[in-house]
């Protein structure tokens, strides 16, 4: 049974076709990447899994439930969470902070007024920071981070629920060579408890991190399957591989 | 692992050095509160009867004030229409006076909080707590509309007392002791303002500030972390609506009488006002605000008659326009501001006991 299962997804904007009857299926500890083309969808794709965007048409099946209709809330809750294209950290709180209201997004509205998990969750913090290289810069507002340091910190609120599903948008955008290197070691070890969809024009670092790969075009799937099929596909050397 | 160990170390001086800042910042706090408590205990000796009268006022207000500040400085919730809940709960509770005969201190002021928690909840309902969340926009307008429809609703209706609204309120009472203005209501004002200014702090430190700051920095974010972010923003609002409707009963009893700007948009701008002043996001600059800003009506409007509004629309121009985050941003920094939510070093070291036991 696939983990998540996305069928038909279909989404407009007046009159453009986002997507246009895209699927997408993940396996249980799965790394996916998702390719294509600049305007391929991809991005909106992901927003119509996470909930960021209603899709037209078309069902997403989550740990079998139809979780369409659900909220980004209800979603997180469900055990799915999403890093965004553009960083979107809190750049005025410390990074501490950050990791910590991430972490306790699933608390009950008692334990948050009498700060009942505050004590237990400081070693959680501590050990994400520590786990994405952050941990000497705990105390230092976001917004004092290189943008790698923001990705990687966002990448840390985004797996700090612990979720079974974790959508990444361009988690190396803007990133150094040397810093998309520790980008993917920092993601390896996440396998053994949770999925990825992951949306990257970086080929060498998909290739190098990913199992199964879906190649996007004009809103359509033009191939899926493992990395070593999507580069012997033709149609996708022709349209994508190619230009890059 | 050495690199492990040095990032740990670094880690840990980190800490250190961040938690001295924070508890110079709170130090500086706790010394602006203390100063401004201390000169709020000796002030009715200090005073005229007339100027305890006017003092009274001012406290109640402040108390009003902290209501905005919550729900606009903390969960960035802009509600121009804090009024409705004040107003409200000052009507309710002169309604009880008149035609129920009901003045006890123990009934009209639950009474009158109970009164800005409903209307909060209602208002809050219907704007926050949609499918999606609500925008900045809706929500000022919505609360502002609410506002105007209130007070002209309370302008045309007989029964409110329409134009002149309900006067010669009786005093509160407790047991057979009357309560009327002067040093007495002075420190049950001041009483009732220390005790919500104490559980306003403690909620906006504990992790459901935490989640306040993420609500008012990047709503949408949070929502991706599991929050019901407008179940928050509705729980917020109601509580500014309780505090303020706690503050509209006081000030009904205090002036003996309500009347339709208490309810309407002139009040609702007027708590902005106080809270822009003296600096959102902080709760001593709302008190600080509203005591330097009434003060300064004050003195003003008895010194230079014809042109003291203007002076003072100047004044609050040149502290928006040079000191965007208030007042107290003269000697808080922003740190204090924004907050800062990591467990105390005792905590973390009973907890470390608690894990290894």
């Amino acid at each position: 049974m696939p983990l998540l299962e996305a069928a038909g997804i279909r989404k407009i904007f007046g009159k453009l076709t986002a997507v246009d009857g895209a699927a997408l299926t993940v396996r249980e500890n799965e790394f996916h990447g998702l390719i294509g083309p600049n305007g391929s969808g991809k991005s909106t794709l992901m927003k119509c899994i996470a909930g960021a965007e209603v899709p037209t048409q078309g069902k997403v099946r989550f740990i079998n439930t139809d979780i369409t209709t659900f909220t980004p809330t209800e979603r997180a809750r469900a055990g799915m969470s999403l890093k965004f294209q553009i960083t979107s950290v809190l750049p005025s709180l410390t990074l501490y902070d950050n990791i910590l209201l991430a972490l306790q997004g699933h608390c009950s509205l008692f334990d948050l007024v009498f700060s009942r998990s505050r004590r237990q969750l400081h070693d959680q913090v501590m050990m994400m920071l520590t786990q994405f290289r952050l941990a000497d810069r705990a105390f230092d507002a976001a917004a004092a981070l290189s943008h790698g340091q923001q990705q990687w910190l966002e990448i840390a609120m985004a797996l700090a629920g612990k979720p079974r599903l974790l959508l990444l948008d361009e988690p190396t955008g803007g990133m150094s060579l040397e810093e998309r290197r520790v980008t993917g070691e920092l993601l390896r070890p996440i396998k053994e408890h949770c999925s990825l969809v992951i949306v990257e024009h970086d080929l060498d670092f998909i290739r190098d991190i990913c199992d199964r790969l879906t190649v996007l075009d004009q809103g359509r799937v033009l191939a899926t399957g493992s990395v070593a099929e999507i580069q012997a596909d033709k149609s996708v050397q022709e349209i994508y591989l190619r230009r890059a | 692992m050495p690199t492990l160990e040095v990032n740990c170390a670094t880690a840990d001086m980190a800490e250190i050095a961040f938690a001295g800042q924070v508890s110079r910042a709170r130090r500086v706090l706790l010394i602006i509160e203390g100063l401004v408590l201390i000169g709020a205990l000796v002030l009715p000796v200090m005073l005229h009867d007339y100027l305890t009268v006017f003092a009274t006022r001012v406290v109640i207000l402040a108390l009003f004030a902290l209501s905005f500040d919550l729900v606009w400085g903390y969960a960035g919730i802009m509600s121009f229409g804090q009024a409705l809940f004040f107003g409200s709960a000052g009507y309710g509770v002169a309604l009880l006076a008149r035609d129920l005969d009901i003045t006890s201190i123990l009934l009209v002021l639950p009474a009158g909080t109970l009164i800005g928690l409903v209307f909060a909840l209602l208002l809050g309902g219907f704007l926050l707590l949609g499918r999606h969340p609500a925008s900045m926009i809706f929500v000022s307008l919505g609360t502002l509309t609410g506002a105007y429809a209130a007070d002209r609703l309370a302008r045309g209706w007989y029964y409110l007392g329409g134009q002149n609204g309900i006067p010669s309120i009786p005093p509160m009472t407790l047991g057979s002791y009357e309560l009327s203005e002067g040093s007495n209501f002075y420190y049950l004002a001041l009483g009732l303002l220390v005790i919500v200014y104490v559980a306003c702090r403690f909620l906006v430190r504990s992790q459901f500030g935490l989640a306040l700051a993420g609500l008012r920095e990047n709503e949408q974010r949070i929502a991706f972390f599991g929050y019901r972010t407008q179940h928050l923003k509705a729980i917020v609002f109601a509580i500014g609506g309780a505090i303020a409707g706690l503050s509209g009963s006081l000030y009904a009893f205090h002036e003996g009488f309500v009347w339709p700007n208490m309810i309407g948009v002139v009040v609702s701008t007027q708590v902005v006002l106080y809270v822009l002043f003296g600096g959102s996001g902080t709760l001593i600059g709302a008190v600080i605000g509203t005591a330097i800003v009434e003060g300064l009506s004050f003195w003003l409007s008895d010194n230079y008659r014809d042109i003291w509004p203007i002076i003072l629309g100047v004044l609050l121009l040149l502290v928006i326009l040079f000191r965007p985050l208030g007042l107290i941003s003269l000697v808080l920094t922003e740190r204090e501001r924004v907050g800062s939510f990591a467990a105390k070093a005792q905590d973390k070291k009973r907890a470390q006991h608690h894990a290894a036991s």
